[in-house]
């Protein structure tokens, strides 16, 4: 394992550095994929089911087709052939089942949204025109949508496969050998708690909707995708298509947010190359909002059942997990394993003798569902956090004072799990007291009962949550032994240009992170070079011609660490030529702050004219290659492990189950850092984005399995106004796993923030009895919840979207047609 | 979000523009701000053959003081609304009511009168202006009417304003030194209420000596809480007495069931928004 090495005295690591990459990102004077025109470009509009399940009799097009400057109407029939199926690159296990997954929907529709045709018209106007025109005629049939009925196989998602079950997963502490028997702890149990929690769905609603472009002139095919992907998307195009991976370039530009969300090979991206393919010119789709909502990957949706087995003073002794998760209608790149990247996390920070996890993946008739933000984790620690405060509560224990019990101490790192994943380090004691101290924690549970005792309408809720995830994906080995279909390293390479100016390049793909400018920090630092000198390039197969892209908080501690790789290999590549310009043993060449020097003398050289001199090779040592240039892989022995407690204070108004927060405290340690004020954006963001799970977003479906939350007016997403200034702060404990010492940050936050705000609304509510609310603590929730007319607001969301337009207005749209 | 074609007429007169809406028939839409009729032709839930849009008629915009009453021009924004000083002094709860409107970008781009004509039930402005006993001011090809308050709402989106007419103006009585508040409950700030109450008070010596009540989405229109108000007159502004009087709030209504609130939920909180709206309308 490396282990962290001193870094030369760093002037950019740590700073605060603005992010380069914002005046041109803020003012949208720089390439989306939206914004790309070609010559003779043409645009698609996509036909889509209206019935979540359905076969399709007929599809008449020819009125399309006659619609002015329309140039190919395509249905599934006609690309049948040559459309192959979306891939998986997670079968999690070998007899999993499913369903070829078609990009354009064949003879039956699986989920409403779904593909049915495309329009390719002259301008997206047209298209869209003509979309409406397209006459699609559907018999209906049962659709598969309660998660839990599904899992029943009452009503088959898809009837060919004879069941809903795609797979099922174990994982066994005692099977695996790194612990004991699940049983035997709950029989010995003196404490057992069982509760059933739902992870409701949840849509990633990145900012940016995906566009995909295809130029299919000249050697190469050219796409330019809103992707968190390029290179992913590229080696499963080709491998879809049968394309010769050498035809394809990918270009992910610069992308608005992904979420997990752009974590995808989508079938628009497959359509509109088939339909450059065929037409022969450029071709652009640009989802709608209302698309992007509907038939774009959706996250979470679990019922997750916990039994917990612990001694009369606390010490927990087993968690056994039995998991029902949502695949949706199929399967997409990784959902399968999805579920399965929270297995190994449902222990938390905490030292558990016995675990077993259980996970069935179930087919509905809904949208896939795949990665969002967490992806899997956020699952498990909602869980084990909820449970812990059940824990207090049956105890009548602090719910602080319960989880000190049974973390896992400073001194015991590194720590091999339950689950057999070895924790290299963390310090939860210094992070928790940090918390407690900024929270004002003891005043504000004196504030609670006083509140309690006074009978106040307005109730106080405290909430904790610790967490740690497993991030920087990810060592190749362990993804090979989980079946994944790749590694889990990443790419980087250093050019030194003659005139002194570095290109960095990375395989890591940012879409909104500011990876620009941390590489910058870290390659300046690593290379004596000033910031502003330096560039960083991504995105394009082409520039970056080998990477794994950005996901699961991997990019900095993955692909941070190829950068100081490939920048140490540019100093090792320049001290021979330092050291025959300077006439002397390479033994004795120095460097430092971008100087190589003859140790003990005052002879040096700047690294940028050694660039230049490189460039010229007119001076070069007997063998040496002109150039500086060097390229690294970094694939971690180990995932890094941040770890954080948050504390949060809400008042929950018992009138109207109105909730509003008081104080958030979040202290994390994500190792050493770069650039503070990017680790604040991510962890503020996240709080957000997982606050809003707690409270505010779902993605509701009707009974026949139309999505109801289907526009910004009904799913919730938070704004600036909705949430209230964060106190964060942090430890720094540097991993040992890899050269910057750094973890991941980019799901931190809403990892942690679900939990605590849920723990806080059922505390505030300890008083009426209620054990639980079920997420999104809804206002409606929680009141039915304090007057005992639901049990804690288990009942599923229910009702339609309310109309903001005259619906007598509206056509029929039950035959289909264009969304 | 692209919307099927139609005609586009900016006419610089009310004449003109109701020229143009008599010509057109019953497919002609009338653009105000736009907040909601933009999002429905681009979502293609409507296909308008003409748009007849009223941002350049000038006469239409602005508040002026008419004696006894106030008149806002239809086409005034929220946020000029907001600002307007003889509203703040007069109509106290229309300020109230507007403060809280959707986010400001809508604000800023909406009108008073494109609010209220497209009679959105969950509509921040309803039931101020039914509380406070606007009169509408309708033009068509016969002339202006006046239609009172009690009758221009009829139903979802619906009013008293028909094919072939615009509504120009909105008297509002004046209120002076009435105290008044919009109690608003949403979950996230930039939706539509869930329920919302909107109550103006005239107190007198600790004393309610009256009291406008009004309801917004606790039926397909906005409600006037008249029990409530009648109620309320003669009570002493203390929160005993007024909880009595809210206690009816709910009387009458029939609020919609959806995703935020079933319709039990919203008859509690109106009484609830009731009894806060009144209280702090009265400064309790």
């Amino acid at each position: 394992m490396t282990v962290t090495e001193d870094r030369p005295a760093g002037k950019e690591i740590g700073s605060p550095r603005k992010r380069k990459e914002d005046q041109r990102l803020i003012t949208g004077r720089t390439k989306f994929t939206d914004n790309i025109q070609l010559p003779g470009m043409l645009h698609l509009a996509m036909v889509r089911s209206p019935f979540a399940h359905a076969t399709i009799t007929n599809i008449d097009t020819a009125e399309a087709k006659a619609a002015p400057n329309v140039v190919m109407v395509l249905t599934g029939a006609d690309v049948a052939d040559e459309q192959g199926a979306l891939p998986c690159a997670w079968p999690i296990s070998e007899d999993q089942k499913a369903q070829p997954h078609p990009s354009i929907a064949v003879d039956r529709v699986a989920f409403a949204g779904e593909i049915v045709a495309v329009v390719v018209a002259r301008s997206a106007a047209a298209a869209r025109d003509a979309a409406e025109l397209v006459d699609v005629d559907y018999d209906e049939l049962p659709a598969a949508l309660d998660l839990k009925e599904a899992a029943e196989d009452t009503v088959l998602a898809h009837p060919d496969l004879g069941t809903n079950k795609s797979a099922f997963w174990q994982f066994d502490s005692a099977g695996a050998g790194t612990g004991s028997a699940i049983d035997d702890a709950i029989r010995d149990a003196e404490i057992l708690i069982e509760r059933e929690y739902r992870q409701q769905r949840l849509i990633p609603a990145f900012m940016e909707p995906r566009s995909f472009a295809v130029d299919p002139t000249g050697e190469q095919i050219t796409m330019w995708s809103a992707t968190q992907v390029p290179h992913i998307l590229k080696l499963m195009l080709a491998l879809t298509l049968g394309i010769p991976e050498s035809k394809l370039r990918v270009i992910a530009p610069d992308v608005g947010g992904g979420f997990g969300g752009k974590l995808q090979v989508t079938p628009e991206e497959v359509i509109t190359l088939l339909a450059a393919r065929r037409t022969g010119k450029p071709c652009k789709y640009t989802e709608t909002r209302s698309e992007s909502l509907m038939a774009a990957h959706h996250g979470r949706d679990q019922w997750q059942k916990l039994t917990l087995a612990a001694k009369a003073d606390g010490t927990v002794t087993g968690l056994k997990v039995d998991l029902i998760a949502n695949m949706g209608a199929y399967l997409g790149l990784v959902t399968p394993g999805v579920p399965i990247l929270g297995a190994f996390m449902f222990n938390g920070i905490y030292k558990f003798p016995a675990y077993q996890f259980n996970c069935t993946n179930v087919f509905t008739n809904m949208t896939w569902t795949d990665a969002y933000r967490g992806a899997g984790r956020p699952e498990a620690t909602y869980a084990i956090e909820r449970m812990m405060d059940q824990l207090a509560l049956e105890l009548d224990m602090d719910p602080v004072e319960i989880r000190e019990k049974n973390w896992i101490k400073h001194e015991e790192f590194p720590f091999t799990t339950v689950c057999g994943l070895e924790y290299d380090s963390g310090n939860y004691e210094a992070a928790t007291a940090r918390a407690k101290e900024m929270f004002g924690y003891d005043e504000l549970r004196a504030e609670q009962k006083r509140r309690r005792e006074s009978n106040d309408p307005v109730q106080l809720g405290i909430g904790v949550s610790t967490f740690t995830e497993m991030c920087g994906l990810a060592p190749s080995r362990v993804l090979g032994s989980l079946n994944y279909g790749a590694g889990g390293w990443e790419h980087a390479s250093v050019r030194m240009l003659p005139s002194g100016k570095v290109e960095v390049v990375t395989g890591t793909s940012p879409h909104g992170q500011g990876h620009v400018t941390a590489w910058s920090q870290i390659a300046a630092d690593r290379l004596g070079v000033p910031f502003e000198d330096i560039e960083v390039l991504h995105g394009d197969t082409q520039v970056s011609h080998k990477g794994l892209d950005t996901y699961g908080s991997r990019s900095l501690v993955v692909g941070g660490s190829a950068v100081v790789a490939a920048a140490d290999k540019v100093i090792e590549r320049a001290k021979p030529i330092a050291a025959h310009l300077l006439e002397a043993s390479v033994n004795d060449i120095e460097f430092k702050d971008g100087r190589f020097s003859v140790a003990g003398t005052d002879k040096g050289m700047a690294i940028g004219e050694l660039a230049l001199a490189s460039f010229s090779a007119h001076n070069l040592p007997d063998g040496v290659e002109p150039g500086l240039d060097a390229d690294a892989t970094f694939d971690p022995a180990n995932f890094s492990f941040p770890h954080g407690t948050h504390l949060c204070a809400l008042e929950v108004d018992t009138e109207t189950g109105g909730v509003k927060m008081r104080k958030y405290v979040a202290v994390d340690d994500v190792g050493n850092i770069v650039n503070p004020l990017l680790v604040e954006g991510q962890v503020h963001g996240g709080l957000v984005q997982g606050i809003a799970q707690a409270l505010w977003e779902e993605a509701v479906h009707d009974s026949s399995g139309t999505l109801v939350s289907a526009s910004f007016v009904d799913y919730l997403v938070p704004t600036a106004a909705d949430t209230i200034s964060f106190d964060t702060d942090r430890t720094v404990t540097p991993s040992t796993s890899n050269p910057l010492g750094t973890k991941g940050v980019g799901e931190a936050g809403t990892i942690a923030s679900t939990p605590c705000v849920v723990n806080a609304v059922v505390d505030a509510l300890k008083p009426f009895g209620v054990i639980d609310v079920q997420m999104p603590c809804t206002p409606e929730r929680i009141w039915k919840a304090i007057h005992d007319r639901g049990a804690g607001g288990a009942d599923p969301t229910e009702g339609e979207a309310m109309p903001h337009f005259d619906e007598k207005d509206v056509a029929d749209r039950s035959e289909g047609g264009a969304q | 979000m692209i919307p099927a074609q139609f005609d586009y007429v900016a006419p610089s007169t009310v004449e003109e523009a109701v020229n143009a809406l008599v010509e057109a028939g019953e497919d002609a839409k009338v653009l105000a701000g736009g907040q909601s009729l933009l999002p429905v032709l681009r979502m293609r839930l409507n296909v308008p053959s003409v748009v007849v849009d009223l941002c350049r008629i000038e006469s239409l915009r602005g508040v002026r003081d008419d004696g006894d009453a106030l008149v806002i021009g239809a086409m005034t924004t929220h946020s000029d609304v907001f600002h307007d000083p003889l509203v703040r002094e007069h109509a106290t709860l229309l300020t109230k009511a507007v403060e809280q409107l959707a986010d400001p970008q809508v604000r800023h781009r909406g009108t008073f009168g494109g609010a209220l004509a497209h009679a959105d039930p969950a509509g921040d402005l309803g039931a101020p202006a039914l509380a406070l006993g606007a009169s509408f001011v309708i033009a068509g090809s016969g002339g202006t009417r006046t239609v009172e308050a009690d009758d221009f709402f009829e139903d979802l989106f619906t009013t008293a304003v028909q094919d072939g007419e615009i509504l120009t103006e909105v008297r509002i009585p004046k209120y002076t030194g009435w105290g008044a508040h919009y109690e608003k409950f949403v979950r996230v700030a930039h939706q539509w209420p869930i329920v919302a109450v909107a109550a103006a008070v005239r107190v007198d010596g600790g004393t309610i000596a009256e009291a406008r009540v009004g309801l917004t989405n606790m039926g397909s229109t906005p409600l006037r809480a008249r029990a409530v108000e009648s109620a309320l007159v003669g009570q002493s502004a203390t929160d005993e007495a007024v909880r009595g009087a809210a206690a009816s709030a709910a009387e009458g209504t029939n609020p919609p069931s959806d995703l935020n609130g079933d319709a039990d939920f919203r008859r509690h909180l109106a009484t609830v928004l009731t009894r806060r709206a009144v209280l702090a309308a009265a400064g309790a």
